[in-house]
């Protein structure tokens, strides 16, 4: 009987066979994610073109400087991310459980500002149901049902990309855990590249959560 | 699997790059564009988004079955939109 190479599976002929294989199925599950998100942007683009006075108003009203911060963080961490994918497939293993570390910090930092803002959007009265001033929108001539409207896209949007990051910082720790051991070589990479595929398109999601939440139309300023 | 591994130099290029369209679009946000804010701003998003798909998601080297795989999603993405939206944003081109 042929020596298995480690960490392939019974049902693969060889770890390159498994390791396409580890990444055209998380390609397809992106493509699934991307009909997850997209029925949001469907309905957030039908309610926009029918209320778009109520979407400009409210979108002026949220933390710009956080969600851009927020941004350039994300962007960092797809870097460290990127570079961790390499440096698995080069087999450093110390440099490796550095970036995988790096990545984890950046996206916890993301969900902490994220919360921040939350409190902030809070304490401005922007949470329908929670607080929210219907005086208040109504002085400024805006519809206050079609500012809720545009709040509660922004929170089940950026609420279930969230989500998705807890989950993958839930499953970077578990990689860096196993990087430390010495569990990947750069014949057994996949894992690695396959969770970098799906930090990259939480990511990408993001890029587009800023121009359609925090972009919409001119502002003043930041916040 | 990467056939060919990029520099790490590459990966720095892509994330100034990244970093840059996202100080123009934050910053085209303060000028008065009126109703072309959106469609530029979803221009750069665009761009953004492929940048990292080709570059940190190795789309360019990858496998063309990775390609099939997100141009179903975005087939079945354009059939979600576009038979939605075809409703929602036409309805006052009926006069009654």
């Amino acid at each position: 009987m042929p020596v298995r190479d480690r960490g392939l599976w019974h049902h693969f002929d060889s770890l390159d066979h498994q390791a396409d294989s580890n990444l055209l199925g998380m390609w397809v599950f992106l493509a699934t994610e991307l009909l997850v998100f997209g029925a949001l942007f469907t309905g957030y683009s039908a309610y926009r073109w029918r209320y778009p006075a109520g979407f400009e108003a409210g979108s002026r009203h949220l933390n710009l400087l956080i969600g851009g911060v927020n941004t350039v963080v994300l962007l960092t961490s797809s870097l460290t991310m990127a570079l961790a994918v390499r440096a698995a497939s080069q087999g450093r293993q110390a440099l490796l459980v550095r970036l995988l570390l790096a990545t984890l910090f950046l996206g916890s930092a993301f969900l902490g500002l994220k919360a921040v803002e939350y409190r902030q959007d809070y304490l401005e009265r922007l949470v329908p149901g929670l607080a929210f001033d219907r005086g208040a929108w109504q002085e400024l001539h805006v519809n206050p049902n079609h500012v809720q409207l545009f709040l509660i896209f922004y929170y089940v949007m950026t609420g279930i990309h969230a989500l998705h990051l807890t989950i993958g910082i839930g499953v970077l720790g578990i990689l860096t855990l196993k990087a430390s051991r010495g569990h990947f070589t750069p014949q057994y990479s996949a894992p690695v590249e396959m969770w970098g595929l799906y930090w990259h398109f939480v990511d990408i999601i993001w890029l587009f959560l800023l121009p359609l939440l925090y972009l919409v139309s001119t502002r003043t300023s930041f916040y | 699997m990467a056939e060919t591994l990029a520099s790490s130099r590459s990966y720095y290029l892509v994330f100034f790059a990244l970093l840059a369209l996202t100080f123009v679009t934050i910053g085209l946000t303060f000028l008065h564009l009126g109703r072309w804010h959106t469609p530029i701003a979803l221009l750069i998003a665009f761009s953004k988004a492929l940048i990292v798909a080709l570059f940190f998601m190795h789309l360019r080297h990858g496998n063309r079955l990775y390609w099939l795989a997100l141009g179903s999603g975005l087939l079945w993405l354009g059939i979600l939109m576009t038979l939605t939206l075809s409703d929602f944003l036409t309805r006052d081109w009926l006069s009654y």
